[in-house]
């Protein structure tokens, strides 16, 4: 017996023991979709943010464009729009050697989830950012320091204490919607929970599948409120 | 893709009636969801803040549970669990073939999350009304839940607003899960007529933006209606506190 049919034995559930292994590895995969794409998604969500707040005004309207397109619409539409949608324009994907990029549903639910993330995510930055009192620009500019230097040295440090709350609850959700990627043919924790369901009829397997997901939220919450107190050591106690 | 734009027309052999209904659909599933879901949440709002720890216990449960669950799983557990349960109960009384339309179970589902999440919103909410305005309510002799219906309830609404404005948003496009199980909400026809045509790109472009101009619409209503809520606090330049 596998490590992964152990949890299974133990609560003598026949249903998981079967499918723990799958289960597993679907947990695996809704882990790197997440991890990957939030983390890409916060550089390139700064990078909006910095671009949208201090780039010429187009940027900013091509920006703002962009964040309203994917905190609009659903994240199933998106995704749907890039797996089916951009799948269709497989002879263009061919000719320019991307196709294996969106023949796999993997890759297809790690973009449009990045893409996604990073929209919520520069909207996390640019409000931490404009949160920041004038002040601290004016101060840092009458010490002579240097646009980029006052961002690096100055801003960033206060905006990313502000931008920590609300970067946890988009991690959050993000492991929850992530659970979509089922829907494209994908063995994530869900899909692997949906397999094992129209297998075996045991409801239980979903009641599991809630557990794991509900430990991996509580988990990153509690981790997060123990970050947030550490850095915000130096601020007032409350 | 535009050589095949008749195909979400409205002319023969179009689906732009259908894509329409879809819409009607989503709409209708998330303005049902709303009142019950918010309620519930209001509910569970109040029970948190309980003098028993039993009832607190329950709404601190309740809304882990449903805030860390993901939608799409929940939406299952209903589904096919209730179903389940509901059909085992009806059978025992000889009735058979049961099921549960999907409107209701969609509703159903998303309610519940609703009401985890707008439950944070009303807890907020409360805690910035004062103390003193209970204690006034209950020297004019009001009994608690006058008090709370009509001193508590209406200063409560404006200082919501936003926070249930962000419920409203998430809600919209959460309900685009339900067509996993076969309501026939825009998601379905857009899957379904890019099945039909092989367009998906044009189906699922489509669907996006009817999203999108009802996100819009939702964006501009609640700023309008922010607005409408705070104009008693115009003196101190429209800010809510």
């Amino acid at each position: 017996m596998s490590w992964c049919a152990y949890p299974g034995w133990y609560l003598a559930s026949e249903v998981l023991e079967r499918y723990g292994c799958r289960m597993a590895t679907g947990l695996g995969i809704t882990l790197q979709l997440v991890a990957i794409s939030v983390s890409l998604g916060c550089i390139i969500g700064l990078g909006l943010a910095l671009a949208r707040l201090y780039g010429p005004r187009w940027v900013g309207g091509v920006v703002t464009g962009y964040t309203t397109f994917f905190r609009g619409t659903p994240l199933l539409c998106q995704l749907f729009l890039v797996y089916y949608g951009l799948g269709q324009l497989r002879p263009f994907w061919q000719d320019v050697g991307l196709w294996w990029f969106f023949r796999e549903p993997y890759w297809c639910a790690l973009f449009t989830f990045t893409i996604n993330t990073a929209a919520y995510q520069c909207e996390v930055f640019r409000g931490a950012i404009q949160s920041i009192g004038k002040g601290q620009f004016e101060g840092a500019q009458a010490l002579g320091l240097h646009r980029i230097a006052t961002l690096r040295h100055v801003i960033l440090p206060q905006a990313m204490i502000v931008a920590l709350r609300p970067l946890g609850n988009e991690l959050i959700v993000m492991i929850k919607s992530s659970s979509v990627a089922s829907l494209v043919t994908l063995f994530d924790l869900m899909g692997a929970t949906r397999l094992a369901f129209s297998r075996s009829f045991d409801l239980s397997i979903y009641l599991y599948a809630a557990l794991i997901y509900l430990a991996m939220v509580e988990i990153i919450r509690r981790l997060w409120d123990v970050m947030e107190r550490r850095l915000t050591r130096h601020v007032a106690v409350r | 893709m535009f050589s095949n734009l008749h195909y979400i027309g409205f002319g023969e052999g179009g689906w732009g009636w259908a894509l329409l209904q879809g819409a009607g659909v989503t709409i209708s599933i998330a303005l049902a969801t709303l009142p019950f879901g918010l309620a519930l949440g209001l509910l569970i709002a109040l029970m948190s803040r309980s003098d028993k720890a039993i009832v607190r216990w329950f709404a601190t449960v309740y809304t882990t549970v449903f805030r860390g669950v993901p939608e799409l799983l929940t939406l299952y557990i209903i589904y096919f669990g209730v179903q389940i349960v509901i059909q085992r109960l009806l059978e025992g009384i000889g009735i058979k073939g049961f099921s549960i339309p999907p409107f209701v179970a969609g509703m159903v589902a998303l309610g519940i999350v609703l009401a985890a999440f707008s439950s944070e919103v009303w807890v907020g909410a409360l805690n910035s009304i004062q103390k003193g305005q209970r204690e006034a309510g209950a020297a004019l002799g009001l009994g608690k839940a006058q008090v709370f219906r009509l001193i508590v309830f209406p200063q409560l609404i404006r200082v919501a607003l936003p926070g249930l404005g962000n419920n409203w948003m998430v809600l919209l496009k959460e309900t685009s899960l339900v067509s996993v199980i076969t309501l026939q909400d825009i998601m379905f026809i857009a899957q379904r007529g890019s099945s039909n045509t092989k367009e998906p790109l044009l189906f699922f472009t489509a669907a996006a933006l009817i999203y999108l101009a009802f996100s819009l619409i939702s964006w501009w209503f609640f700023e309008r209606l922010e607005k409408r809520s705070n104009r008693g606090f115009a003196a101190f330049g429209g800010q809510t506190r």
